[in-house]
């Protein structure tokens, strides 16, 4: 912690906090990174199989097979939340569930389903981009500033 | 074909221990973990290095978040190419409309048909 920031607080506030962060608890990171590997990894592979399916059987291109790719996995995160059984496998991977597309799924339909009662505008409306706003906001805001390098250094095509 | 899958496995495995590592060591919330994913596909994209890895890995590199940042710079980039600057506002949403419209369609219903649980 800042010095100018223990200044406000006083000297028994100062010891406990230090006596609080001896004791607390180490993080396991080793384990918990094993275990984001292993679903993160496994989650992939899912993806990487409905990509082959959306392929071989409905006609998609490589490049294309990625969008149903990713609707699936949403729906199959979405009922697996309503169901409850993704934040059990969350608390289990942390960001191995959280990190792929699932995880962005599953903090919109927790929000939606939490919220219900608030109501379906105020509540469901208003809350299911609690969480997911932060990453579709800093996403777009870097976009449009990559964009713009992109129309300074190689410049833009046809148009106005 | 079976390689593929292993490629999957471990690039997308790689990718959420870096957001693990950010959760554990970087000590950031849930939130900046994932903008600061996002923000980091994006910028690999800017440099044109996302594509190669999805030629690489597939599904390792479009599943994770990270992919979402390349989405948005990809649509911006191939709409300035294409109709000039503003391509930049017209163009971010558009390679990336599944996962968003999806995730809000299914999100409703499901808040519609499912009470909250535990």
């Amino acid at each position: 912690m800042a010095n100018k920031q223990k200044k406000t607080v006083t000297p028994t506030m100062q010891q406990y906090q230090e006596l609080a962060k001896k004791n607390e608890p180490k993080r396991p990171v080793w384990s918990n990174c094993v275990k984001a590997f292993l679903v993160g990894g496994l989650i992939c592979v899912l993806g990487q199989a409905l990509m082959f399916m959306f392929q071989k059987y409905f006609g998609f291109t490589e490049k294309t097979a990625g969008n149903p790719t990713v609707a699936v996995l949403i729906l199959i995160a979405v009922i697996l939340t309503s169901l409850g059984w993704y934040d059990k496998l969350a608390q289990w991977a942390g960001a191995g569930s959280a990190v792929p597309v699932t995880g962005f799924a599953n903090s919109m339909s927790s929000a939606a389903i939490e919220h219900r009662s608030e109501g379906l505008v105020l509540g469901v409306g208003g809350n299911m981009f609690k969480l997911a706003g932060s990453v579709i906001v800093y996403g777009t805001v870097a976009a449009f500033f990559i964009g713009l390098l992109h129309i300074l250094f190689v410049g833009q095509g046809g148009g106005q | 074909m079976w390689l593929q899958f292993l490629w999957a496995f471990l690039v997308g495995g790689a990718i959420c221990v870096l957001g693990q590592l950010l959760l554990d060591v970087g000590k950031l919330t849930p939130a900046h973990t994932m903008s600061t994913l996002v923000v980091l596909g994006a910028i690999v994209d800017g440099l044109g290095w996302y594509d190669p890895l999805i030629r690489f890995a597939g599904a390792g590199a479009t599943v994770p978040i990270t992919s979402f940042g390349n989405s948005l710079v990809h649509g911006a980039i191939q709409e300035i190419d294409q109709n000039g600057w503003i391509g930049i506002v017209t163009g971010i949403f558009e390679v990336t409309s599944a996962g968003i419209s999806s995730a809000i369609i299914f999100s409703f219903l499901a808040a519609l048909l499912f009470k909250p649980k535990g």
